[in-house]
């Protein structure tokens, strides 16, 4: 097995950087906006793009941390899903929201988070940014900020690595033998 | 018909013997046990019995035949098949039929169906009041002159001591012992042993005082009225302990128990399979140590099953509402042997319980190989594995919580009167 | 730690990881039922049956709550309307459930181990909803919930038990439950009320009440169960009331910060007074609240995932 990097430490922080700039950018500031990071890994880089905003802005944005598990469309075909707490402290209701996960594959995760904030109420806006689109999607959803672009063959695994949970930063893609 | 049983290990309590030996049959009496008896042309049947037991058939002092009025759970003949495959020659059945047998024509026809229709001996057992009610004498006397050999009203005790005793004295005209299910009914509104697997379960529990409360009663009353009591399936440590303390000072009182009492705790009961439903029910480790005690050192007499052989509908129903009992011909001897191999008793010990301490206790020429007596006899080999499928019993009843239990020892032949009425698969041939 | 049983029949069965599961489970469930709209999409398609032989309020509207906000399809059977009335047994009922095709089955019913019996029957998970005295499950998990939550944890607690023991399948799951963690359980009640044996279990048995709440954190008193002959267990409700009866003063005794469960329904004036059920340290109507999260949390973990 070979594994190829396709970002290390410090692409990664420059690839958070400016998706943290674009959003700033796209959204003419940053006042309104409110970040839903998906568990597990979209909580950790969500928590990045705030603190990152902090830095620039000088605002603290309030951070939802949601979890997918009842809204999946294949939650009877996993072997023994696990539920995690949903936690967003924060009115939904005609807010901007920025929902953050690590890799957009299918989008099928993004439309379970999607009905999952609907079902809290009616933000105005909800904006999607992803640290790495691999593609092959098979609904029509498209990233508002993508940090990095490959197309992976199928049997590829994309794995995002970050410092809270795996000790190291970076992006790798795994070929199974 | 002559039989040559040959090369066997006879074990005959009765007679104190226990060596390789032959056996010679001749028609219905055992002609002559003897080394070597040489084979005789002509029409005898020789069986190579070696490396197995030679012993008089079993004899089991309490079995539900279920006939007449149960018959879909039991019949005369279908229970005998099962009495024969299991090793009993002779059964004694309860009273609980529908009609109960309470009277001479009831006993008369018991008698006559188990003799156009069994396999083995039966003998019936009266009820001791009229219907099982505990209200009035049943009509000892009819039922004896058509041949019960006991009264009972086995599935409850009779509640009015007054009535007990009258019973305990009028037998003593027919010398028939009076075979007392030991049940205190406001005590046991339960459904299983009253103890820790009760509380676990949340059945509602009996308690052992059920049991020797009435035990005792029982032989107080035989004593004060000089009758022959026989207490029937004892499972609790103190039932035991005042049996040993009453027999040391009055002879006529006898008793048995049955392997599931020696074989199965409480804990048993856990799962709620409705076949562990017994009544008395099963008891704790303490009781079940006590009952092994009670049968090394002799205050047990007897082994019985409790034959109580039920359809699956009776039993595929909530704990509570399931039907007690458990269909006992078929396992009992083996379940036996554990005995033997446990150290609790010696093989002739265990074949005393089975065999002549039964005949004795019910007056029957049975239960020996004495030449000149009944050729009831079994043959057995202690040490053949089997696994219990109820599918291949005999008796209707499939209801036993021993169903997939590998037992060790098996009966290979039965002989009845003289006659092979069964015979294991491949046994001889 | 994952989940791996069929069925929920009883505590019994369960490990300690086994309860944190679904005590952590239950904790994302209690979100849902905060929300403006109470109602996730995780159960879409599945059928709930609650099968119950002897009357109840709470516990089965709870389960038809939680398997509700989890969008399943709910079907209720009560003894008078069932055919169990007709004489059908439980086995030729369960026969004809499983022909729906349901894919959880609650059952009550006033006999032990008529829960596993259904189990042993159908291919649907079958949940416990209390069945005699022998075990109900969901109402422990709830309580430990409500005590977690109350009190940050369960080790280390001091529990008294209050009332009809013997007869109490709530009583039972709760010490199943609670031995799992380093819990001190205290019982208490009229000799009649609390079984042979009970010691056994690793509980301490105190026939006076006012020593048998000393130092309790939590007290959790149970119903005199009138429908189970629990009456001539004693002389008089008015005797038991006086004995057994928890009451303000009491409370002086447990820890300052002790909370007073019961499961309900409450016979108010005889195992509890007013003062009492409606006062500060009363978490009665939390365990309300923690039941739907709770049930929400079993009939995730039992039909989700393919199992």
């Amino acid at each position: 097995m070979k594994n190829k990097t396709l970002l290390d430490k410090k692409a990664l922080e420059r690839t958070i950087n400016r998706i943290t700039h674009e959003i700033i950018e796209k959204n003419q500031g940053c006042g309104a906006l409110s970040l839903i990071g998906i568990r597990t890994r979209g909580v950790h880089l969500a928590q990045r793009i705030r603190d990152k905003i902090l830095d620039v802005e000088g605002i603290s944005l309030p951070l939802g941390i949601l979890d997918i598990t009842m809204y999946r469309d294949d939650i009877f075909k996993l072997k023994s899903p696990v539920l995690k707490k949903t936690e967003i402290p924060f009115d939904v209701n005609n807010k901007t929201i920025v929902l953050v996960d690590d890799v957009l594959h299918t989008g099928r995760t993004i439309r379970a988070a999607i009905d999952a904030i609907m079902d809290l109420g009616r933000p105005n806006k909800i904006q999607l940014a992803v640290l790495v689109d691999r593609g092959e999607r098979q609904l029509p959803i498209h990233p508002d900020y993508a940090g990095i672009l490959y197309t992976a063959n199928p049997e590829e695994e994309v794995l995002v690595r970050l410092r809270e949970l795996d000790s190291k930063d970076d992006v790798i893609v795994v070929k199974p033998q | 018909m002559k039989i040559l049983i040959k090369n066997g290990r006879v074990i005959d309590p009765a007679n104190n013997i226990d060596a390789v030996l032959d056996v010679y049959i001749n028609g219905a009496l055992i002609e002559k046990i003897d080394r070597d008896i040489p084979e005789k042309k002509g029409d005898v049947h020789v069986i190579d019995a070696s490396g197995a037991i030679v012993a008089p058939g079993l004899i089991d002092v309490h079995a539900h035949l279920r006939e007449p009025g149960y018959e879909w759970k039991e019949t005369i003949k279908t229970g005998t098949m099962a009495a024969v495959k299991g090793g009993f020659t002779t059964l004694v059945c309860m009273a609980n039929t529908s009609p109960v047998n309470d009277n001479g024509s009831v006993t008369e026809a018991i008698v006559e169906k188990a003799r156009s229709e069994g396999v083995c001996r039966v003998f019936p057992c009266g009820s001791i009041t009229k219907g099982l009610k505990g209200e009035e004498l049943s009509e000892i006397g009819e039922m004896f002159k058509a041949g019960i050999v006991a009264i009972s009203d086995d599935g409850k005790s009779v509640k009015n001591a007054g009535l007990l005793r009258m019973a305990m004295e009028y037998v003593t005209i027919f010398h028939i012992p009076v075979i007392s299910h030991c049940e205190d009914e406001d005590l046991s509104k339960g459904f299983v042993n009253e103890g820790r697997a009760s509380l676990l379960s949340g059945l509602e529990g009996i308690p052992s005082i059920a049991e020797e409360i009435i035990a005792q009663r029982d032989m107080t009353i035989a004593r004060y009225v000089n009758s022959h009591v026989h207490l029937t399936h004892i499972s609790t440590r103190g039932s035991v302990d005042a049996i040993n303390q009453e027999k040391r000072r009055y002879k006529q009182i006898s008793c048995d128990t049955c392997p599931h009492y020696f074989t199965l705790t409480d804990e048993a009961t856990l799962t709620f399979d409705t076949n562990t439903k017994v009544n008395p029910p099963l008891r704790s480790k303490e009781d079940v140590d006590a009952i092994k005690r009670g049968l090394k050192n002799g205050t047990i007499d007897i082994i019985a099953t409790d034959h109580a052989p039920h359809d699956l509908t009776s039993k595929d129903v909530e704990y509570n509402l399931a039907s007690s009992g458990i269909s006992g011909l078929e396992t009992a001897f083996s379940l036996s042997l554990a005995l033997v191999r446990e150290g609790v008793l010696s093989m002739k010990e265990l074949l005393e319980k089975f065999t002549i301490n039964p005949a004795r206790m019910l007056k029957l020429p049975f239960g020996t190989l004495t030449p000149g007596k009944p050729a009831d006899l079994i043959i057995f080999n202690p040490d053949t594995p089997w696994v219990v499928d109820t599918k291949e019993f005999a008796s209707k009843g499939k209801n036993t919580p021993f169903q997939g239990m590998e037992l060790t020892g098996k009966n290979l032949l039965t002989i009845v009167d003289g006659k092979i009425v069964y015979r294991d698969k491949g046994f001889g041939r | 730690m994952n989940w791996d049983k069929k069925d929920l029949l009883g505590i019994k069965g369960l490990s300690r990881e086994d309860i944190i599961l679904i005590l952590d489970t239950a904790e994302s469930f209690k979100e849902v039922s905060q929300r403006e709209i109470k109602k996730v999409p995780t159960l879409r398609g599945k059928t709930i049956i609650t099968l119950f032989y002897e009357p109840s309020t709470r516990t089965r509207t709870s389960f038809e709550i939680a398997a509700k906000r989890m969008s399943a399809d709910t079907i209720n059977i009560s003894a008078s309307t069932s055919s169990y009335v007709k004489g059908e047994t439980l086995k030729d009922t369960a026969k004809n459930l499983e022909s729906m095709m349901p894919d959880v089955i609650i059952i009550r019913h006033s006999m032990p181990g008529a829960p596993h019996m259904l189990a042993r029957i159908m291919d649907a998970s079958v949940i416990n909803g209390g069945d005699g005295a022998h075990e109900h499950p969901t109402q422990a998990l709830l309580d430990l919930f409500t005590m977690r939550e109350k009190k940050g944890k369960i080790d280390g607690l001091n529990i008294t038990i209050i009332g009809d023991i013997a007869h109490s399948r709530v009583a039972r799951s709760n010490i199943f439950a609670l031995k799992h963690f380093e819990t001190k359980i205290t019982c208490s009640g009229p000799p009649t009320m609390l079984p042979p044996y009970l010691e056994d279990l690793g509980v301490k048995v105190e026939y006076n009440i006012e020593k048998a709440v000393k130092n309790a954190d939590v007290i959790m008193m149970l119903r005199i169960q009138k429908e189970r002959g629990g009456i001539s267990y004693i002389p008089s409700i008015k005797e038991y009331s006086t004995l057994y009866g928890l009451k303000a003063s009491h409370l002086e005794k447990a820890k300052k910060d002790v909370i007073i469960m019961h499961p309900g329904p409450m016979n108010r004036g005889v195992e509890i007074t007013d003062e009492v059920a409606d006062g500060p340290c009363s978490v009665i109507l939390d365990q309300v609240e923690n039941g739907v999260a709770v049930r929400m949390a079993t009939l995730f973990l039992l039909a989700g995932g393919d199992g």
